[in-house]
């Protein structure tokens, strides 16, 4: 953990103290600035209803982006998500309604078939001494491929009520996936700040070579963090195809892009170390507002990807520059 | 007895390949059937059409590739076909402009190319057979003079909102669609129309339509210009518990078995239907008939009229309930 700049004697310009205040809360600003922008624009923006719209449609990507903020938290990175919501919710629609209809099996193998591709993510990225970029550009392609042959090009369709709650039902006023989702980003943050394990992701991804030094297993790190991924994103492909009462084909594609950059808006540093769940939270969030304030608005969804193009780059580009200031 | 059933068998097997190498002799082609994507289930159907009419033909083996929806992916796997020496290609171009290269090789080669649904660009070097295709502009209309009907049928005139769920920006049938679509809706001034793009995707459908369900109070109509939004949609406007759905005027697009299912329960209230194995069957038929007997299409473009399908006429959808 870098010293906090303000204990050093010399004077610290305005400049500094602007990125150093970011650092700490640059993000929810930011967030809570686009929300009253949207608030003033469209009033319905803060009906309660709409809010727990937005966090709902949120949860799909966010819940990944937990268990990307740990990859990326270890310096890695995973392509392969998407694929594996559309493969892991072909498979749970399939044991509803062709293989038996049990509840139990279509949650339970999915999870597991998810966890099992982000460990051999992480097996085959650590013990072959590949770039996990690579790794999960191959896996990305393999199960998109399994996904089409499962399904033999059709989506599959028409899940129980009791499933369906995964992604549409509710506790009293909030719905399901926005549990499911609050859930995994506080014991992500539990885990990130008050565990051990924890504590040797950010060392790890801080200083690899001194965490190997120091006799931390760093292999055995990175792949519970493929696996903890993996089976996020099978969480994730239960919560879409619950939603949409269907096994989608096209499911998840693209979501790789919404997910890194929900984790680096969050103020995760790609090169590892830096950085939290809290942040990640925030940045899908911001992510998820953006979107739906210009749907309210009626705005085409060009504009929406150039928005969140320029937030992106705006975001890294931040996290750049408090670095030159911190090491400076 | 052993013995003897081997012997069977032998003869069996023995008789079988000669009546098989036979068939062979008589003329056997390779025909090489390029399209899209797998992910929409649209295709799926137009494969199992083709393969089902070659079967019915017979002598006929059918190479068919998806191409991930990838451009550059669609010209090399022709340009395979090309080196395979298939004997004519049944051809889904991605798009109008860029698949042509593709198609100038196939004429180089002298193989004879037949379009099915989507078309190249109409003043294209390059010499293609015959083109069978849905109207998707006239698919949009008559899309839109149903919800027209209904509205009259609600307000005794033809006034209201109504959502056009649009297909992904760019694409042919997006564009054709909305634009069929808009011709017939823009005669009615006090009909209001919001439009935005869910991709052709059943997630966007539902996103984009939780979205308008809050932006916009009174909801009278919505148009998905394919069945995979129409269906996100009406998940949303279940889920909404503001809007009853069957109150809502929601029209599809592509008569799948799911959207068919969904108007028997009277949830959706129509579907446009293109009879992609008409379509696909035509084209085979065409380039099989070129082939064998030299003959050429009457016509270099066959369009397949579009149908309306509520649950009136089910029965005169193509696929069937699953």
């Amino acid at each position: 953990m870098p010293e906090p700049l303000e204990t050093k004697k010399e004077k610290v310009s305005l400049v500094e103290r602007f990125f150093i205040l970011w650092d700490r809360i640059g993000i929810l600003l930011a967030f809570i600035v686009v929300c009253i922008l949207f608030g003033i624009l469209t009033p319905v923006f803060f009906n309660p209803l709409n809010i727990l719209n937005v966090i709902r449609q949120v949860s799909i990507i966010g819940v990944i982006a937990v268990g990307m903020t740990f990859v990326i938290l270890l310096g890695g990175i995973d392509l392969s998500v998407g694929s594996v919501v559309a493969f892991t919710g072909i498979i749970a629609a399939g044991f509803q309604v062709k293989w038996g209809g049990s509840l139990f099996l279509s949650i339970v193998i999915p999870l597991l078939i998810g966890g099992g591709i982000g460990f051999l993510n992480g097996f085959i990225s650590t013990k072959g001494g590949l770039h996990p970029f690579i790794v999960t550009l191959g896996t990305m392609s393999i199960f998109r491929g399994a996904t089409l042959l499962v399904a033999k090009g059709r989506p599959i369709s028409g899940m129980s009520r009791s499933f369906r709650f995964i992604g549409a039902g509710m506790i009293g006023p909030i719905p399901f996936p926005v549990i499911l989702f609050l859930g995994s980003v506080i014991i992500a943050a539990i885990i990130l700040r008050r565990t051990v394990f924890g504590r040797y992701i950010y060392a790890i991804g801080g200083n690899e070579e001194a965490a190997l030094l120091s006799g931390i297993r760093v292999d055995r790190y990175k792949i519970s963090a493929f696996t903890i991924l993996g089976f996020l994103s099978a969480l994730s492909g239960l919560i879409l195809t619950s939603r949409l009462n269907s096994g989608e084909l096209v499911a998840g594609e693209g979501y790789e892009l919404d997910v890194i950059a929900s984790v680096v808006i969050g103020g995760t540093s790609m090169m590892g170390g830096e950085g939290g769940v809290y942040g990640t939270l925030i940045g899908a969030l911001l992510i998820g507002v953006i979107s739906n304030g210009l749907n309210l608005l009626g705005v085409q969804p060009y504009w929406q990807m150039i928005v969140r193009g320029s937030i992106i780059i705006l975001a890294v580009l931040m996290d750049k520059m408090k670095r030159r200031f911190r090491t400076a | 007895m052993k013995k003897l059933g081997v012997v069977g068998t032998l003869v069996i097997l023995v008789a079988s390949l000669c009546l098989g190498s036979l068939a062979l002799a008589q003329e056997q082609l390779t025909i090489g059937l390029s399209f899209p994507s797998l992910s929409f289930a649209w295709f799926a159907f137009l494969e199992e059409a083709v393969k089902e009419k070659a079967t019915q033909i017979g002598g006929i083996e059918v190479i068919s590739l998806e191409a991930e929806d990838n451009v550059a992916k669609q010209i090399s796997i022709i340009e395979d076909m090309i080196i395979r020496g298939v004997d004519g290609v049944l051809l889904v171009p991605i798009e109008v402009e860029a698949v042509v290269p593709a198609v100038e090789a196939l004429n180089k080669a002298n193989i004879p190319v037949v379009t099915v649904d989507r078309r190249i660009k109409e003043d294209a070097p390059v010499e293609v057979l015959c083109h069978v295709g849905a109207d998707n502009v006239e698919g949009g209309r008559r899309a839109a003079k149903f919800i027209v009907d209904e509205l009259i049928e609600k307000y005794g005139e033809p006034k209201g909102t109504v959502i056009e769920l649009t297909g992904t920006p760019g694409a042919g049938p997006a564009i054709d669609r909305s634009a069929g679509f808009n011709e017939i809706m823009e005669q009615y001034p006090d009909i209001t129309i919001k439009a935005q793009t869910a991709n052709f995707r059943r997630d966007d459908g539902m996103k984009v339509m939780e979205d308008f369900i809050m932006s916009t109070p009174q909801i009278d109509a919505v148009f998905g210009a394919n069945d995979e939004m129409i269906l996100g949609a009406i998940q949303a406007i279940e889920a909404s518990g503001k809007l009853d759905v069957k109150e809502v005027i929601t029209v599809g697009f592509d008569a799948l078995p799911e959207a068919l299912q969904l108007i028997e329960e009277e949830t959706l209230d129509a579907t446009i239907e293109q009879f992609p194995g008409r379509q696909a069957s035509t084209a085979f038929e065409i380039l099989v008939k070129y082939l064998r007997e030299k003959a050429e299409p009457e016509n270099k473009v066959i369009l397949i009229e579009p149908a309306v399908i509520t649950k009136d006429n089910l029965h005169e959808a193509e696929k069937s309930i699953q």
